[in-house]
């Protein structure tokens, strides 16, 4: 399922009120398992010399799609109040500033 | 002062009807969003530290190339990635009054939860035959920390699971009380969202 047919189906479903429907739960976790397969299938290729920059990119960006498919659909964040996402979104700014400024102090990368 | 005494308020008979609030949502769900944001900051600290810590081995040391069994850890994200279908199912099904369908997602959630922790107590037991104590290296004890953090998180979901399902079959979970079901899910799905980067982070990525 791509982004843009979950865009359609959140169309459907957005700021009337109700929760999505059990079909679109369902395509929802088709696509999460098909984008885990992907992430899967990477850390396969890696061996075949796939480069390492590479593929942190595309496994940072599976993790991103996956995280926020999660969020926004199974816990409801895309048609609930505002105030939720700002709750939960400001201990996620505050907990990724926080510890990228750690591990840049620590000379991580 | 007696004037201005408030008449008792009529007993609330269902929880469809709660009191207002400031906001206009509820109270309820707005603690489980601002506990996850905090939630946040304390897989955030547990993460960074194993990202620091991971390749800091003495010669000769046990790693992670040495130790993860992926193709056993994607079959786990998998199992705990597909319980949050069933749990989303579960609310959706409580929000229709449909009380015998709610039951069997609400178990089947907690059965894969309690599966994917049976496949924890089997990796942590293979590392540990494998010689990855918690004392063994730094690489150990961040590891060992963040996942067993993890699986303590899903444990105390699997319990509220489990409370639900009691709660069920003593007729005491209706759609009047769907709310409850949807502040446990979102429990659920936030431990599931802490996987997928703790799958990708400490799985994935190229040690």
């Amino acid at each position: 399922m791509s982004t843009e047919a979950l865009a359609e189906t959140h169309e459907a479903h957005a700021h009337d009120g109700h929760h999505p429907s059990d079909l679109s739960y369902i395509k929802v976790a088709i696509f999460l398992a098909v984008v885990t397969a992907i992430e899967v299938f990477t850390y396969f290729q890696s061996v075949h010399g796939w480069g390492e920059n590479t593929l942190i990119v595309m496994l940072t960006l599976a993790m991103f799609i996956k995280f926020y498919t999660v969020v926004g659909w199974f816990m409801h964040l895309r048609f609930d109040s505002e105030l939720f996402t700002r709750m939960f979104v400001a201990g996620l700014v505050l907990a990724v500033g926080v510890y990228l400024a750690m591990l840049v102090t620590f000379e991580f990368f | 002062m007696a004037d201005t005494a408030v008449a008792p308020s009529a007993p609330q008979t269902a929880a469809s009807s709660p009191a207002p609030t400031n906001t206009g949502i509820s109270n309820e769900k707005l603690a489980m969003w601002v506990f996850l944001g905090s939630e946040c900051l304390l897989f955030g600290g547990l993460i960074s530290t194993y990202m620091l810590y991971k390749n800091r081995l003495p010669e000769g040391e046990i790693g992670p190339a040495e130790v993860f069994d992926i193709p056993f850890t994607s079959v786990s994200a998998f199992v705990l990635l597909m319980s949050s279908l069933t749990m989303v199912l579960a609310l959706s099904a409580v929000q229709r009054n449909d009380i015998t369908r709610s039951r069997i997602w609400l178990l089947t959630t907690a059965l894969l939860g309690a599966t994917f922790i049976a496949g924890q107590v089997y990796e942590f037991t293979v590392f540990y035959r494998e010689g990855l104590g918690y004392t063994t290296n730094l690489f150990g004890s961040a590891f060992y920390t963040l996942t067993g953090f993890h699986g303590v998180h899903v444990s105390i979901g699997i319990a509220m699971l489990m409370s639900l399902y009691v709660r069920s079959m003593n007729g005491k979970l209706t759609s009047d009380h769907a709310e409850r079901v949807e502040i446990v899910g979102l429990y659920w799905h936030f431990v599931d969202i802490v996987w997928i980067v703790i799958f990708t982070v400490v799985y994935l990525f190229p040690q």
